[in-house]
């Protein structure tokens, strides 16, 4: 066969049939406020870690909500649990305990 | 002599403008097109944000209007305004000779299948806001065992393709009351409600924002629905993308709600003929004094109540209703 030089790249597309609802669900059950998040990225625009990383609560919750996990995780990796989203929260969310739980929760599944 | 006054229309706003004009002591008509009274409101379950019973609140509208004089099937066919009386010739050639008009022909809901990219009228399980009140009404165990259902926001508002630009503004809250009360019917369902922007501006729908995010789990995906379609099994396969991640996703649901917003009402291009009026680019007609006075027409002695100028809640169209009322006799008193 001729090798034209291109080739499949994977789909980007997010498909929420695949999503992992029970690790959703342990998520949920250790930070109860998971579920509040109005995506109003107070807690990434504070995060003194986004000025230098790729660190996003806002995005991280988003994806885990989309059941993109490892990318989510990418985003946390870099968090310092310094807490200043833990203040600015307009919705009360534990953010601290949160993050903690989300790299709980999804490392020991990866590892 | 009891002075007369016609309302055109027998929803919400033309209810509660009769009772109040009752109440002054007026002889009052109503021209209702339907075949009964109540407009929208009684082929609705519950209102929010506190879900309570559409029937119940229709009943209490209808009580202190029932010495109105009601013309049922009946359209206006003319108007004349003479020597300040307004001449009106209905569609059964009644003729009336009032003082004053109080506008509240209401609105359209938005014909879903004119979004032909959602397949309402061509899937079975695609059904509108209203298809679905009517659901619960009945208590359709066929639509509410539905396992994974999904809300599209904004059917028919914010939108050029169909000459809509405005915004609703009553669905955002309603798809939050309807999903919340889908998952008290079937605690298994799994919900997703694709919206733009979630417009809570009334007292209490944040509360049932969160309430819906908290307590039932409803997942709020940012991103329009773009397409529908059925896969062998018979099920939806729905494509939109989270506009939050900047990601296009898809996720396969046994049942979408359209919420179909509020439309001009097609009579009032005639409507505002016969009366000398005008009507906005959105259709709705226009208002004299919008912000001080917003029940008031330019014309002398008529007067507008509730959704004919633009997209309202119930609670803002009955207190437009009494002001209205309140504008004819003024305006009858001086």
């Amino acid at each position: 066969m001729n090798n034209f030089g291109y080739s499949i790249s994977p789909s980007s597309r997010i498909d929420l049939d695949k999503r992992d609802n029970d690790k959703f669900t342990r998520i949920v059950l250790l930070e109860p406020g998971f579920r509040k998040c109005m995506a109003c990225g107070l807690c990434s625009s504070t995060c003194s870690g986004a000025n230098f990383t790729d660190v996003s609560l806002r995005r991280a919750i988003e994806m885990i909500q989309d059941g993109q996990e490892k990318s989510a995780i990418v985003l946390l990796k870099g968090c310092m649990l310094c807490g200043k989203c833990n203040i600015i929260c307009p919705r009360g969310i534990n953010t601290r305990n949160l993050i903690r739980n989300i790299l709980k929760v999804y490392m020991e599944e990866l590892q | 002599m009891n002075k007369e006054v016609l309302i055109i229309g027998g929803g919400p706003a033309g209810l509660e403008c009769a009772s109040t004009l009752l109440m002054f002591g007026y002889k009052v008509f109503i021209v209702e097109k339907g075949s009964e009274l109540g407009g929208h409101l009684r082929k609705w379950d519950r209102l929010f944000p506190e879900s309570i019973s559409a029937s119940e609140t229709l009943e209490r509208l209808l009580i202190p209007s029932k010495k109105a004089i009601v013309f049922d099937e009946t359209e206006v066919s003319s108007v004349k305004l003479k020597d300040g009386f307004f001449d009106i010739i209905l569609s059964d050639n009644t003729e009336l000779h009032v003082h004053s008009v109080v506008v509240a022909t209401g609105f359209k809901l938005f014909p879903a299948e004119k979004k032909e990219e959602y397949g309402y009228g061509v899937y079975n399980r695609v059904i509108t806001n209203a298809d679905l009140e009517a659901s619960f009404k009945n208590n359709s165990r066929d639509i509410l065992q539905s396992k994974r259902v999904g809300f599209v926001h904004c059917v028919g508002s914010r939108d050029e393709k169909i000459s809509n630009r405005h915004c609703s503004k009553v669905c955002c809250v309603t798809a939050v009351k309807q999903a919340c009360e889908f998952k008290e019917a079937n605690p298994d369902a799994e919900i997703y409600c694709f919206y733009m922007d979630l417009r809570m501006f009334g007292r209490g729908y944040e509360d049932l924002y969160l309430k819906a995010q908290n307590k039932y789990g409803i997942r709020f995906i940012r991103g329009r629905v773009s397409e529908v379609a059925e896969n062998v099994d018979g099920e939806l396969v729905i494509k939109a993308e989270d506009t939050l991640i900047s990601r296009p996703l898809k996720v396969t649901l046994d049942l979408l709600v359209l919420m179909s917003g509020m439309s001009k009402n097609p009579d009032n291009d005639q409507l505002a003929d016969m009366l000398g009026l005008d009507i906005a680019e959105d259709g709705f007609f226009v208002q004299h004094d919008p912000t001080i006075n917003s029940i008031k027409s330019k014309i002398k002695g008529i007067f507008f109540a509730g959704t004919v100028t633009g997209p309202k809640t119930i609670p803002e169209t009955l207190n437009e209703a009494r002001s209205a009322a309140l504008a004819v006799h003024k305006y009858l008193s001086e």
